[in-house]
């Protein structure tokens, strides 16, 4: 089998050979995109169709107290990266300050590999939409904001026609959330920058400035937007609490682990034989979503991937049967991060990966702090001429020295990003980097790497035809 | 010492035609009437003024300057932060190909290698028609559908050199063209008004090209047992064929 075709070490009773063992009708627990295949799914009359709206008026007969302390016992964590409890966020807005409380949904996916929002959004953005609405009712919010990418403007159009419809319905405007307590929600669309998927940032940026992250403490909890305490929740996050409060918080934690409980969307993107989006409990693993979904293109095999964007570190396939929870990928030294699995294969050069990614954080670096706007520049000249072969050995000690230099030491998260995929391609594969030193240059034909490589008529061109 | 041009326009500027801004202030007013602070409204204001003349132009900062007071130096600082906000008069139609690393990878490069030659533009130029401008773009969050095209912000999924080249001379033909998910492609300039808050009126655009589109169905298809990994060599070809 092509997965683990690299590991001729392990026994045989660690491959799934057994059709049983990679079953994706138990593997898999569709539930966001449990319709997605209907063609009316973003719809409001598709999302009710299957008991859309249906946790709304449970939520609603909830006190606010309750409701927080029944998401936060149900454990759903924030599914934009960092897993922070989504009900402890919430519990954070003070209560009876007197001052307007805000939600705003972060829709900046822009975190490279990742593509799970967006398509969310496309084919079901009744779910956020009722989420946003339950939300508001716990931390006694009356004005909520989705703050979108602009990059993607199908979805956009998709989002206006929901909160329309969602008006016309009564699940928002006046007395939405019960007598007197009106909800009004403001879709917003960005203007291309990856920086303000950093919540501070965002927030900047809804405010009408550049979008450059802010000094914390004060957090957005306490002054947030307009300087009033505010919620910043991924979509995901918020569109994944109408089933939980619906369905039950037993139902929730039937799935995934202790710590890790629930269900969330896994992107298999790259070299693959079926990239898509697969909804599953947390803590599957990369081999079994390989394993139902065929593997690697055929004839190759995996050689690097990341778990959950490009700022997470780089996994090799050591780490297949690594559980894709929040706990087991840091296990592994990297994040489990927006679950964007990027799979590359062998006629992959992972320096021009890296050098590539690191071209991104330059790009998007907003300027504010000197480690990141002077490290990720500098890291870009270096990488060009190791991929160039016009580097000396020496030179990889000095990428090393500046991605510590950036680490950590930045204003935000972008930076540590920047520095992950440095450090993770150094760990795994130095001899790569030192096959491109003194002259040689990249040993490697980006021609085999393409989709339409080798074989025309592979299956990953067939699927997405 | 040579000058540098930083991109900051001369002001004064001039203003619009009377009729033009009479029609903008009344836009305006309704994207301020969204937000608690009217700062907020920028960001779509600026969208707003590319919507009128395909860039922002020093006309459009003075006005968003005047309609949200600020001075056109805060307008300006915005409006050269984000890469969306295109600074001179560019195409109807932009162009962009994702050359993040995975599009990159799987063929992004040669995609926009490809339509560099074939256009006779470099990145962010414009066709000498005024049809086509070409950029290379960051991850557009399609990685599922790679290599991607994003054209005025409507996604172009599973791109080769060929389709991208076919795509571009369609556009320059002034042929319809449909992207694989989003509607058919209006101009840049009444794009920027759906970013400006204002929904595409057009009979059936929000509903184009159905629902999710395929990648985005992989997982639920498996989970409901209606396909297998059927269309993939089976696992034995697959190691057999690694061995040769």
């Amino acid at each position: 089998m092509t997965v683990a075709a690299h590991d001729g070490g392990q026994d045989e009773a660690s491959q799934p050979s057994t059709h049983g063992d990679a079953d994706p009708q138990k593997l898999l627990a569709p539930v966001l995109s449990a319709h997605w295949d209907e063609p009316d799914s973003y719809t409001l009359a598709g999302y009710r169709r299957h008991g859309g709206y249906q946790a709304l008026p449970k939520a609603l007969a909830m006190d606010p107290d309750d409701l927080i302390a029944y998401v936060k016992e149900a454990g759903l964590r924030g599914r934009g990266g960092a897993g922070f409890p989504t009900g402890m966020k919430w519990q954070f807005i003070p209560q009876g300050d007197g001052k307007p409380h805000y939600l705003v949904v972060n829709a900046d996916e822009s975190e490279p590999g990742t593509c799970k929002d967006i398509p969310l959004l496309f084919a079901n953005p009744h779910s956020l939409i009722e989420g946003m609405a339950i939300a508001c009712h716990a931390i006694r919010s009356s004005h909520a904001f989705i703050y979108l990418r602009g990059e993607v403007v199908p979805v956009l159009r998709r989002l206006q026609l929901a909160v329309k419809e969602a008006q016309e319905a009564g699940y928002l405007g006046t007395d939405a959330l019960g007598p007197g307590k009106d909800l009004t929600l403001t879709v917003h669309a960005g203007a291309g920058a990856y920086i303000c998927g950093e919540e501070t940032a965002l927030l900047d940026s809804l405010e009408g400035r550049r979008g450059q992250p802010r000094l914390r403490p004060p957090f957005p909890a306490v002054a947030g937007l307009y300087a009033c305490p505010t919620v910043v929740n991924n979509v995901e996050s918020i569109a994944s609490v109408p089933a939980l409060i619906d369905r039950g918080k037993d139902w929730f934690r039937s799935m995934g682990s202790e710590k890790s409980p629930g269900f969330t969307l896994y992107s298999l993107s790259g070299h693959v034989a079926r990239p898509g989006q697969y909804e599953a409990p947390l803590g599957i693993t990369l081999r079994q979503l390989l394993d139902m979904s065929g593997g690697m293109r055929p004839g190759h095999r995996l050689k690097f991937w990341t778990p959950g964007g490009s700022s997470t570190p780089l996994l090799t396939d050591e780490h297949l049967d690594v559980a894709l929870d929040y706990e087991g990928v840091g296990g592994a030294g990297s994040m489990l991060g927006t679950k964007a699995l990027q799979c590359f294969d062998e006629t992959t050069c992972v320096v021009r990966a890296v050098t590539r990614w690191t071209e991104f954080y330059a790009h998007e670096s907003c300027g504010k702090c000197t480690p990141c706007r002077e490290g990720t520049y500098w890291l870009v000249q270096l990488l060009r001429d190791i991929e160039a072969g016009k580097a000396q050995a020496t030179d990889l000690e000095k990428i090393a020295d500046i991605a510590d230099n950036i680490n950590g030491k930045s204003f935000c998260a972008l930076g540590d990003g920047a520095a992950s995929p440095i450090f993770s391609s150094l760990k795994y594969f130095r001899e790569e980097y030192e096959a491109h030193l003194g002259g040689r240059g990249c040993p490697f034909d980006p021609e085999k790497s393409t989709a339409w490589a080798a074989n025309p008529h592979s299956a990953h061109l067939e699927v997405n035809a | 010492m040579s000058n540098v041009d930083m991109g900051i326009p001369a002001m004064p500027a001039p203003d619009y035609p009377a009729e033009v801004r009479r029609r903008l202030e009344s836009d305006a007013r309704e994207v301020i009437a969204r937000y608690p602070d009217s700062r907020s409204a920028l960001l779509p204001l600026l969208h707003l003024v590319q919507s009128e003349e395909g860039h922002v132009t020093r006309t459009g900062q003075r006005f968003c300057a005047e309609m949200l007071e600020l001075t056109t130096a805060e307008v300006n600082a915005v409006a050269t932060f984000y890469s969306m906000y295109r600074r001179k008069p560019s195409g109807d139609y932009q162009v962009g190909v994702c050359t993040n690393t995975l599009c990159a990878v799987m063929g992004g490069d040669a995609i926009y290698a490809s339509l560099r030659e074939h256009l006779a533009v470099g990145d962010g130029e414009t066709t000498e028609d005024g049809k086509v401008t070409l950029e290379h773009i960051e991850c557009n969050a399609a990685c599922d559908f790679a290599p991607v095209v994003m054209v005025n912000w409507e996604f172009f999924d599973n791109q080769t050199p060929a389709s991208a080249r076919a795509l571009v001379d369609d556009l320059i033909a002034g042929r319809e063209v449909a992207p694989t998910r989003g509607a058919p492609l209006c101009t840049f300039q009444q794009t920027a008004r759906v970013l400006a808050g204002f929904p595409d009126e057009r009979e059936g655009a929000t509903d184009a090209s159905g629902s999710a589109g395929p990648a985005s169905l992989a997982g639920l298809r498996l989970a409901k047992g209606e396909s297998t990994p059927g269309v993939v060599a089976p696992r034995g070809a697959a190691a057999d064929e690694e061995g040769k």
